[in-house]
Order: C-alpha cells, then sequence, then structure tokens
C-alpha cells in the first residue's frame, strides 16, 4: 500500500468512527429519553407492584443509554463522559426517535408505546448483536435479555387493557391511534446509518417493519384492538427537529445540573 | 385499577440451587401468571434468586393462634422425641 491509499484508508476508518459515536450517541438518547418517560410513573404507578416493575424498565433503559454515551464518549476521545451528552446539550442535539418523548400519556399510551416499541426492539436487537462493532453487540446481547422480558409484560398489558372493561378498551385503542403515526420513523434509515450498515455495525431498520407490523398486529387483534391505517407519519427525531415536549422534558431532565453544574455525590 | 380487586399472593424464593424455597413476602397481581412477574420484579432485583413459587394466600390453610395450645403444648413434656434424649452406649462414639 503506497502512502496516498495508506491516506484514504485511514480517512475512511475515521468517518467510520466519528458515524460509530454519532449512531451510539442516538441509541442513547433513545434510551434516555424513553427511560425518563417511564421514570415519571415514579410513586404514580397504578398500584405499588407494578410501579416497582415499571421502575425496572425505566432503569434498564438507563443502564443502556450509559453504556451507549460511555462508548460514544471513549470512541471519540475528546475527554467528554456520558454525563455532557446526558446534561449537556439542547433539545436540537438530541438524536431520539420521537415515538420516545412523548408525554407518558395515561396508562394505556404508556403502555402500547412499550408494545410497540418493545416488539421493535426485540427484532432490532437481535440482529445488533451480530455487529461487527464488538461493544455495540455487546450491548444488545445484553439489552435483548431485558427486551424480552419488557415484552412479555407489555404484551400481557395489551390483552388485559384492551380485552378489559369499556373504559380500558377505549383508551388503549385511543394510544393505538394517537401513536401510529410515530412508528414510521423506527424503520427509517439516513446516509449516515447507510454507511454504517455497508460496514456491518448497524442494523438496516426497513426489513423489520413486516415482522414487526405482523407481531403487533398479531397481539392487538388477541387485545381486541384494531390496528389503525397508515394515514400519517411524523419524522425528524433524528436530525434534532423534535416536538415541544423534548424540550420540557430536558428542562426537568438536566435542572439539577445546570443548578449546580458538575454536582456529584 | 384498584388494589381491592387483586388478589394477595405469598412469595417463595429459592436463593440458589440446591437451597429450599424461602417464603420472602406477599404481593397483589391479577393472576398467577402476573404474580410471578411482580414477585421477580418486586423480591429479585438484587439477583436474590434462581427461582420462584408464588401461592394465593387463600390457598394456604394456616394455623390459628387459638389453637396454639392444642397445637403444640402437648409435645412439651415429650422430651424422648428428640434424639438427644437418648444416651449413645459407649461403643457408638459419635454419630
Amino acid at each position: 500500500m503506497d502512502n496516498r491509499e495508506a491516506h484514504v484508508a485511514d480517512s475512511q476508518a475515521e468517518t467510520l468512527r466519528a458515524a460509530t459515536v454519532s449512531y451510539a450517541v442516538r441509541l442513547g438518547d433513545d434510551a434516555l429519553v424513553l427511560g425518563h418517560r417511564l421514570s415519571e410513573w415514579c410513586s404514580r404507578g397504578p398500584f405499588l407492584e407494578e410501579d416497582l416493575a415499571l421502575q425496572n424498565v425505566a432503569l434498564d433503559y438507563l443502564g443502556r443509554a450509559r453504556m451507549y454515551y460511555s462508548y460514544a464518549a471513549e470512541l471519540e476521545g475528546q475527554g467528554r463522559t456520558e454525563d455532557d451528552f446526558a446534561y449537556r446539550r439542547d433539545a436540537r442535539q438530541f438524536s431520539n426517535l420521537l415515538i420516545h418523548e412523548l408525554p407518558r400519556g395515561d396508562f394505556a399510551f404508556t403502555m402500547v408505546r412499550q408494545l410497540l416499541v418493545d416488539v421493535f426492539n426485540t427484532l432490532w436487537l437481535e440482529q445488533m448483536q451480530r455487529s461487527a462493532d464488538q461493544t455495540l453487540a455487546g450491548v444488545a446481547a445484553k439489552g435483548i435479555k431485558e427486551t424480552r422480558y419488557h415484552l412479555r409484560r407489555s404484551h400481557e398489558w395489551a390483552l388485559r387493557l384492551g380485552d378489559g372493561t369499556p373504559e380500558s378498551q377505549q383508551r388503549m385503542q385511543q394510544a393505538v391511534a394517537d401513536l401510529w403515526g410515530y412508528t414510521h420513523e423506527m424503520f427509517e434509515m439516513d446516509t449516515l446509518e447507510q454507511s454504517l450498515v455497508a460496514a456491518g455495525i448497524a442494523v438496516d431498520p426497513r426489513p423489520l417493519r413486516a415482522p414487526w407490523l405482523q407481531q403487533v398486529t398479531s397481539i392487538l387483534t388477541q387485545a381486541t384492538l384494531s390496528v389503525p391505517q397508515d394515514g400519517w407519519a411524523v419524522r425528524g427525531g433524528r436530525s434534532g427537529y423534535h416536538t415541544e415536549n423534548l424540550g420540557h422534558l430536558l428542562m426537568e431532565l438536566q435542572s439539577v445540573h445546570r443548578a449546580y453544574p458538575g454536582v456529584s455525590w | 385499577m384498584s388494589q381491592q380487586t387483586l388478589d394477595l399472593y405469598e412469595v417463595f424464593i429459592r436463593a440458589r440451587r440446591g437451597l429450599d424455597h424461602k417464603h420472602v413476602g406477599s404481593l397483589h397481581a391479577e393472576d398467577p401468571e402476573q404474580a410471578l412477574e411482580y414477585a421477580r420484579d418486586v423480591y429479585t432485583r438484587r439477583s436474590e434468586g434462581v427461582s420462584i413459587w408464588v401461592v394465593r394466600s387463600a390457598a394456604i390453610s394456616a394455623s390459628q393462634e387459638d389453637d396454639s395450645a392444642s397445637f403444640f403444648d402437648p409435645s412439651d413434656d415429650k422430651p424422648y422425641r428428640h434424639a438427644t434424649y437418648y444416651k449413645l452406649p459407649q461403643a457408638v462414639d459419635s454419630m
């Protein structure tokens, strides 16, 4: 290899590394934001046992966010830490999917969102375990076990509430309708992810839509809920265009750090 | 959903293979399946167990405090039911 070729190879590796940093931050944002939404149920759960169970799920997501951010920080090599990613960026710099930032709503909304996300995550993490990036593959291998349990819960709640009382059925159906347009973004891919898919690092989410729809349809049908038409779609999270809700969420999540920068205990 | 409509379950956890299941507490749930999951979420958060049993509290028949005189007192004066009551012959030495 002459110098020129070596230089090209170096810059390709550099591009790939930078893309992996961004990808890890995206995944960290997804986990942090959804985990925070779940944590908002703390002490407000329908009863004690469910309150604890929901917080276990929230903590699983928080743990995942930490792993992704730490890896991004390490790979970036600029001296940033996981806290810099969580506490020192504004909404415009967050790249989570919009479905994760929507307010927690009622319990039906929270559980339908979990169901839609859990089915996606089981499919996505299964493939992610085979990522060419050893760290991301490792996080996925840990995450898939958690997510299978999350799905078991959201699946059962869907049946319980969908096929429950007229009110619970109506609330579940409303939640499905309100969330459906936000599910499409999960299956989209931009050029950054395209380059990582080509390198075997990221998972192409597009082929996951068919098995996802099949599983979700089967669960919703079992829960006597109907599957909405694909009428509308909202997107923008990956490029930093968020709903107004993320700003409010970050205001709370980052408030302690803003009041006492660098505080620790 | 109010807690009044939920059944009470007793939770038993086996800490390690080879040990017995031990009663660790109780919780509310709608059915055994949910009780098992809540037992996992409430009682095994710090890796306390490798196996969980749940049983509806109502399914347990328990002795009553009022009965304790007739249930337990009669065995107080029957020390010969303990192995330690018997003197071992010299030849046995230790058992």
